[in-house]
């Protein structure tokens, strides 16, 4: 059987890393002791930044609205802390340019007190609608690292009658263990969250997709999924990127998303289980999202472990906390697969952030590229099925075309190519890299193809303007000539009376 | 403390494999080695003298060519891919043949198959096999005379000196008597001269399980090449399409006209285990830069190979087919590839994207 199963059941895509994940995963979580100063970004998730509501000394309580969502798609910002407003401006973003962001600074009082709460006892008894509100205004958004907001998703899925709910477990980034943590300390929030989610989707069932390197992790959800027959605990293999919506989709269901289709679309929609747990807290407690599981790790880091901390917290003072063994050759938010380097530790904590690695010298390493063997590797690794070393040969030569004619619109830039590669080519580097430079040269289009369609409305308004003008005085020479036409008529007209009345006269 | 010390950050992935080329080639050359040693056994001095400068000789060459290019040739050359060219070239190599065919062979695959390409990755064509084919072309006689087993603790096996002699100066007399056409050429010949298999292959040098007859040093240790090709499947080196396709390329064909005509076509059994079709399958075709990605591209292009060798072997004027059915299928590689991708998720293999089903 063991044999069958590798040989037909276990995916041919993806890779293989080292996990990394142990000690860290089995540390206890830990509480970060609240910091005095925390920097909650106005932009903490996919859509428009949250438009602050409070001014610089206003006194806000903990989980108190500072910024409320903007636009379609947006999500609102609550307090981590009680405390006082401070400053309403730019941070470092956590973005490689390390340019600024705006956010809203607030001075711990360290009374931690919680807003007034409005906690639902059966959330069953809710519209499907009124959840997807509730979730909204507690500004929860997708926590495995997409942060899209929950709420619209919710309704999509309403609309889509999407009949199940993938829960996803699987964390296959390495080094990260933030899901794992919240799976095996709060089962039963994730459970109880992903009914929830069930409810306000109207979905009949939900697989909770948990990678077989977590044992702990399903063998804690299987207890908390016990009284729940529509909720089924799945472990799938671990296997770099089958935390991938399209991957896990895939392996769960035997569905294959369509290319330029939403998971909705074929009747899955899929949330996070931290993102579980964040539902839960919004509905049943009330609470908004302002505080997460956060894994730190890293050859860096003295004691690797996860923690839980209010967001806004500066990535300088988990590493304080955590310790360091060195000066972290390279920081990274989230994992090292697909996270973000970071410039420097004073950048806020965001919803999204589920790890920050600090890496040392060795693990930072990575060795020069060389030339390019066709040993296929990359083509056996991409979970998409796309031609990595063809695209890259076009877009070195500046062809993106010639990429684009590869599907590079399909990469969903997990980086396994880029990851196995024997010569260490920085191929999914160069994907991203055409995908700027597409969006760029798309975005110059669209703005040329405005200008000139404003300039072509402009000589047409000049062209008809001139047209209504010369008509106009057409019609006005027209009227007066007939004036004219109908007073000489009327003086020819009355002329003669009077003549024939001065004859008769 | 400040972290501002840090350099500019690159992109994700942080991490990567702790493959690398150099390691691909070690392990292709680990694979050999049984084999290898095996027909040091077999052939003795001679056979070491010819490898050692054969693998010199290419690395020579690809160091001329870095040096020319002003390139540093040292950590190049250390990715071992020029030895590994020369090694497989010696293997396909007479054992006893003299030095300057080690010379001109292992100078041709790097210098003018692979470097005049734009070295490692670029090339069309296998070096080893366009070096085994443009010496077979100029040098028949040497290219098709093989030397009998004559094992290392022979009595009459030549020692260190007599070795080198024979590798410099020639064959002495005494020993020339012992060199032999090999199978294949033996029945092509007699083919040629009106005598059918049935006839000529009860004098043919017999076919040997354990290599004990005529042949290159990849060609008698059959077993241990096949070996080392699956020791590289089962290390992920390499994967079983193209060394099953090209296997199967040769046996089916052979198999079934072996079976309507005995006399004129010889077994499957006798083309699988004859010139270098396991070297061939297993460590030629097998080679990344000039085989196809994608596994239904390798299952055409091995299936191409063993045809191909089997079609050349039967009708064609030269008995041995291996090395001019790879060069062939290389040709076809760009074509192949470009037509035979892999399914995108989320399109049929057309590209056009699936229709949602619920």
């Amino acid at each position: 059987m063991g044999l069958i199963e590798r040989f037909f059941k276990e995916p041919r895509w993806g890779v293989h890393p080292d996990d990394h994940k142990r000690p860290a995963a089995d540390a206890p979580l830990r509480m970060l002791p609240p910091p005095a100063r925390l920097y909650m970004p106005l932009h903490q998730h996919v859509g428009g930044a949250a438009r602050p509501i409070v001014l610089v000394g206003q006194k806000v309580l903990k989980g108190e609205l500072l910024a409320d969502a903007q636009g379609n798609i947006s999500a609102p910002i609550h307090a981590p802390v009680s405390g006082t407003i401070s400053a309403i401006g730019e941070v470092t973003a956590p973005h490689p340019s390390g340019l600024g962001f705006a956010a809203i600074t607030i001075d711990n009082d360290f009374a931690g007190r919680w807003i007034e709460t409005d906690p639902v006892s059966d959330p069953f008894a809710l519209a499907p609608e009124e959840i997807a509100r509730r979730t909204g205004k507690a500004g929860v958004v997708g926590l495995g690292g997409a942060t899209f907001p929950a709420a619209i998703k919710f309704a999509l899925g309403k609309r889509l009658q999407v009949g199940t709910l993938i829960v996803n477990g699987g964390e296959c980034e390495p080094y990260l263990s933030s899901d794992d943590r919240i799976m095996r300390d709060h089962a039963d929030q994730v459970i109880d969250g992903a009914r929830i989610v069930m409810h306000a989707i109207g979905a009949r069932e939900a697989l909770v997709g948990i990678e077989d390197n977590k044992p702990e992790a399903i063998a804690a959800m299987r207890i908390a999924a016990a009284p729940f027959p529509e909720v089924k605990i799945r472990p799938v293999p671990a296997r770099y990127p089958m935390g991938s919506d399209k991957q896990l989709i895939q392996t769960l269901t035997g569905k294959e998303v369509p290319a330029d289709a939403r998971a909705a679309e074929v009747g899955v929609l899929v949330h996070n289980v931290s993102t579980c747990a964040a539902v839960h807290k919004a509905i049943r407690l009330g609470q908004p999202l302002v505080e997460r599981i956060v894994t730190l790790n890293g050859g860096a880091v003295k004691t690797p472990g996860n923690l839980f901390v209010p967001l806004g917290t500066l990535v300088d003072e988990l590493l304080d906390f955590v310790g360091r063994v060195a000066t972290p050759a390279r920081l990274i938010l989230g994992g090292p697969m697909m996270g973000t380097p970071l410039l420097h530790g004073r950048i806020p904590l965001v919803k999204g952030a589920s790890g920050i690695l600090a890496f040392d010298a060795q693990e930072a390493l990575i060795p020069a590229a060389g030339p390019c063997i066709r040993c296929g590797s990359c083509t056996r690794a991409c979970p998409m099925g796309l031609l990595p070393i063809e695209m890259a040969a076009h877009i070195r030569a500046g062809d993106l075309d010639g990429a684009v004619g590869f599907h590079l619109s399909d990469c969903i830039s997990c980086g396994c190519c880029a990851y196995v590669c024997p010569s260490h080519i920085p191929l999914v580097q160069y994907f991203s890299h055409a995908k700027g430079e597409l969006m760029t040269k798309e975005r110059a289009k669209l703005r040329s193809e405005a200008t000139r369609r404003l300039a072509e409305a402009r000589v047409e308004r000049v062209e008809r303007e001139t047209r209504e003008k010369a008509a106009a005085a057409a019609r006005r020479k027209a009227e007066r000539d007939a004036a004219k036409a109908k007073t000489a008529a009327a003086a020819l007209a009355t002329t003669p009376v009077t003549q024939v009345e001065g004859e008769i006269a | 403390m400040s972290l501002h010390s840090i350099p500019a950050p690159v992109s994700a992935p942080h991490t990567t494999t702790a493959n690398t080329v150099s390691r691909v080639m070690a392990t292709v050359m680990l694979a050999l080695a049984p084999a290898t040693l095996f027909g040091f056994w077999l052939y003795g001095w001679p056979a070491i003298y010819l490898w050692v400068i054969t693998v010199a000789s290419a690395m020579l060459g690809e160091a001329f060519c870095l040096r020319l290019m002003q390139r540093p040739a040292t950590p190049i050359l250390m990715d071992g891919s020029a030895a590994l060219t020369g090694w497989l070239l010696a293997l396909s190599l007479p054992p006893w043949a003299p030095w300057w065919i080690g010379v001109l062979g292992g100078l041709f695959a790097t210098v003018l198959s692979k470097q005049v390409f734009g070295g490692l990755g670029q090339n069309l064509f296998n070096p080893a096999m366009v070096a085994r084919v443009a010496l077979l072309i100029s040098f028949p006689v040497q290219m098709t005379s093989w030397v009998g087993p004559l094992p290392l603790d022979a009595v009459t096996a030549p020692g260190p000196l007599a070795g080198l002699l024979i590798t410099f100066k020639g064959m002495p007399p005494g020993l020339d008597a012992m060199t032999s056409a090999s199978l294949l050429g033996f029945a092509k010949t007699e083919m040629s001269r009106g005598i059918d298999l049935l006839q000529s292959l009860t004098q043919a040098p017999a076919l040997s399980w354990i290599g004990s007859r005529p042949g290159s040093l990849g060609e008698t240790a059959g077993w241990l090449i096949a070996a080392g090709g699956v020791a590289m499947m089962a290390l992920r080196v390499i994967t079983w399409h193209i060394p099953v396709a090209m296997l199967l390329g040769i046996a089916v064909p052979a198999a079934i006209l072996h079976a309507i005509d005995p006399a004129h076509y010889m077994s499957a059994t006798t083309h699988v285990f004859s010139g270098g079709v396991l070297l061939g399958a297993f460590f030629i075709a097998t080679d990344y830069v000039t085989s196809p990605n994608t596994p239904r591209g390798q299952l055409i292009f091995g299936a191409g190979c063993g045809l191909l060798t089997w079609v050349i072997r039967t009708w064609a004027g030269y008995p041995e087919g291996v090395a001019f059915a790879v060069l062939l299928m290389n040709s076809l590689t760009p074509i192949i590839d470009s037509y035979v991708k892999p399914r995108i998720y989320g399109r049929d293999r057309k590209g056009t994207a699936l229709e949602p089903v619920k």
